[in-house]
């Protein structure tokens, strides 16, 4: 993998320069003392001083609320459908997303390519560069490395930085050819990197468990317990599914308008929800959080490996930070090895 | 033509007074503005807080809510269970910032035709003056073709 | 807390109660337990860090509101809502023993509600300065000014609905963003959706929250959600007093309610 190294103060300018032919670049940003990715105007704005942002980047690909289509009757009984308009994505820059945030767009990519590809994702991706940055510093509730993950993976970013030195500059791993056209358009502000080991300046992420482990356990616990005692203090609300990188459930919705016309929506949903697998009849195949929970760990852990080659968790630990109860993931994880 | 601000009004009002009240100012030829819309409900206290706000979003520039004087409410108590109701949503809708101004409450009964064409007039008077409610309407309605509204709206979510 | 481990062990071992809802420590602030046997009683704490209210427990069909007895610590917010609970019939004089949190900093041992609803009467709530402070400058800015707040706040919101779940009053089976004949909210996150989603809730509230800052503390994403709840009960306050036992404000009437907005 090609390497070049940018000192901190030309970074801005690259940054500049990023934006100069219109793209739109999201950085993480600190508000009120919680940091989120957003549109940024300038450099300046960006603050790389946290652990983790609040929420994941996956909103670049997957946005919150979504319009499919739109509709209009004609006075003559026509229906007149617009379509996806592909055309009215911006092309974006997000950087200084996490590896394990960047791992996720791998699990997200396997949900929504998989059998019929769906075109707003697709398009969306195909419109993004991911400049990774690499931690330096982690917290309780990281676990990537016990997810096959890594503080310093290149894996899903285009170009992964890495701090290096006292903080005076970054090391450039060029990972794809739309990294490579981001860089280029540096130019002179990357310079060659020689000798530089990124492994030096890494966080280092204990490993809580053995994934295999926790995996063969939990696929063979679907009548236990243990999916009581360990959800018995879940509130039921969307948090975790909402701030995870991973998480890919939708909703499908009406915006009728009244006169004939209208929107079909998406929005994001949450297997917490008790309304999730609610059926017309009044039917719930999961009426208790207990089997909620149960299903949150056995599709991340279990129905993604078997079927995308994916797990659909990369250990950022968002879910256990974001909960207003601290379901700590790596820890009820944990608890399944020693089933 | 007229390019003048024709504010849109929706009135909320109840069965027995208020609505036998404006059929009186018909019947009693008095002229008074028609920028206004009636909806009928049974009694002021049927009237959902959330109508107002389906009102604005849908593109209404102000909104009526009149009924029955206090005793005189066809179902006893209908009307000052809305008084109160009224007094919370009031004071937080403009603690949100949601312009209550634009929010006209009246009591008009049923031999009040007169009063009904000063309500609807004072009214429009006081909303041409506001203008337009945009803001509301622009935020309610994001998703009809606002593309850079939706957009500015994604940054936030990423 | 040896006090209280050792009673709560008592009342399990004695079947006095079904399970006991309080406090471990969690990773970096203590989080709540759910004890149905005295080995995981012995995890219990109970401090100032535990703000949170467990009162929202007490409503859940699979923990107190089965018809199980239950053992809770609460805090005079938590308390509040335990008292008001009871008021709506949701829960049962005999099935709850609370374990309020009192002035002193120590626990004390309320075998009826009708006793903690003494304690209430006869204790002024501790401070809500901050939020006091903060309602009291948004109110202080002008409609513009609190418009742009507002929609900036609530435009961040993706609706986890974490501010319902973790209410001790939304205990509606089927919430009103969760019907859709008609559908009065849009469900989807979106400025003024999250922002009607927000007076629908804190409207809901108007007398019976118990202000203790729950929907606000379990955000994931720190909006201040508690704060207009806050304000209602300040609104709900100066208007019709303090809330008494017999229905919730909106449920009731006085002849006399002002009317000076009413032309």
């Amino acid at each position: 993998m090609e390497q070049k190294y940018i000192p901190k103060a030309s970074l801005k300018a690259w940054l500049g320069k990023v934006r100069d032919d219109g793209r739109r670049l999201y950085a993480p940003v600190t508000e009120n003392g919680k940091t989120s990715f957003r549109r940024v105007k300038s450099a300046d704005e960006i603050s790389m001083e946290h652990v983790q942002t609040a929420q994941s980047a996956k909103g670049v690909a997957f946005p919150r609320t979504e319009r499919l289509f739109s509709y209009v009757r004609q006075p003559d009984g026509d229906v007149t459908l617009q379509d996806y308009d592909p055309s009215a994505i911006p092309d974006t820059v997000v950087f200084g997303l996490r590896p394990c945030d960047a791992a996720a767009l791998k699990p997200l990519s396997g949900i929504f390519g998989w059998d019929t590809e769906d075109k707003p994702f697709s398009e969306r991706m195909r419109r993004v560069v991911f400049v990774g940055v690499s931690c330096s510093r982690c917290d309780a509730f990281c676990f990537c490395t016990s997810v096959g993950g890594h503080p310093g993976s290149a894996e899903g970013s285009d170009i992964l930085l890495t701090v290096v030195g006292d903080g005076e500059g970054y090391l450039a791993e060029i990972v794809t050819d739309r990294g490579r056209a981001l860089v280029e358009k540096g130019g002179d502000l990357f310079e060659s990197a020689t000798g530089i080991s990124k492994e030096d300046y890494l966080a280092e992420v204990p490993v809580r468990f053995s994934v295999e482990e926790v995996q063969r356990k939990m696929a063979g616990a679907f009548e236990g317990d243990i999916w009581k005692s360990q959800s018995a203090r879940c509130l039921g609300c969307g948090a975790c599914a909402f701030v995870c990188p991973a998480c890919a459930c939708f909703d499908i919705q009406e915006n009728a308008r009244g006169s004939g016309a209208g929107d079909r929506i998406r929005c994001w949903d949450s297997c917490g929800f008790s309304l999730f697998t609610l059926h017309t009849s009044g039917h719930n195949p999961r009426s208790t959080q207990s089997q909620r929970w149960r299903q949150r760990l056995l599709h991340k852990f279990c129905y993604m490996p078997q079927r995308l080659s994916v797990r659909g968790c990369t250990g950022c630990g968002r879910c256990s930070r974001a909960c207003p109860v601290d379901m700590n993931l790596a820890e009820h994880l944990g608890e399944f090895e020693h089933l | 033509m007229n390019t003048e601000f024709e504010p849109k009004i929706l009135a909320f009002v109840c069965n027995w007074c208020t609505y036998a009240g404006a059929d009186l100012t018909g019947t009693s030829r008095i002229k008074y503005a028609s920028n206004v819309k009636i909806v009928r409900f049974p009694c002021t206290g049927r009237i959902d807080f959330m109508l107002l706000l389906k009102a604005f979003a849908g593109g209404s520039d102000g909104v009526i809510v009149s009924g029955c004087h206090p005793n005189d409410c066809h179902y006893t108590s209908g009307n000052f269970h809305a008084r109160r109701r009224w007094i919370v949503f009031r004071e937080l809708l403009d603690f949100l910032g949601i312009d209550v101004r634009r929010i006209q409450f009246s009591w008009v009964s049923a031999a009040e035709g007169a009063k009904w064409a000063d309500v609807v007039n004072k009214t429009v008077d006081n909303i041409r003056a506001l203008g337009p409610y945009t803001e509301y309407r622009r935020a309610a309605e994001y998703l009809a073709g606002n593309e850079d509204v939706l957009l500015k709206e994604q940054e936030v979510t990423q | 807390m040896n006090e209280l481990r050792s009673k709560a062990k008592e009342l399990l071992d004695s079947k006095a109660v079904d399970l006991f809802i309080g406090y471990e420590e969690g990773t970096r602030l203590p989080r709540p337990l759910i004890a149905t046997s005295a080995e995981e009683a012995d995890r219990l704490i109970f401090d100032e860090r535990c703000t949170g209210n467990l009162a929202v427990y007490l409503t859940r069909k699979d923990l107190a509101a089965g018809g199980r007895k239950v053992g809770i610590v609460a805090s005079y917010y938590a308390m509040r809502s335990i008292s008001r609970l009871l008021d709506e019939n949701q829960l049962r004089e005999g099935a709850v023993k609370v374990f309020g949190l009192t002035q002193d900093g120590g626990l004390t041992l309320f075998e009826a509600i009708a006793d903690v609803k003494q304690y209430l009467q006869e204790t002024p709530a501790p401070s809500r300065q901050v939020e006091d402070e903060w309602a009291k400058e948004i109110a202080e800015m002008s409609a513009a000014e609190r418009w742009k707040y507002w929609t900036g706040e609530l435009s961040k919101c993706f609706k986890c609905y974490a501010c319902r779940a973790a209410c001790p009053m939304c205990y509606c089976t089927r919430c009103i963003v969760e019907v859709n004949r008609p559908q009065w909210l849009q469900p989807w996150a979106a400025t003024m959706s999250n922002m009607e989603w927000q007076l629908n809730r804190v409207m809901h509230m108007a007398g019976r929250c118990s202000d203790c800052g729950a929907c606000g503390a379990a955000c994931p994403l720190g909006l201040p959600v508690h704060i207009i709840a806050h304000k209602m009960t300040e609104i709900v306050r100066q208007n019709f007093g303090e809330p008494t036992e017999t229905g919730n404000v909106l449920s009731t009437f006085s002849p006399n309610d002002k009317e000076n907005f009413i032309g």
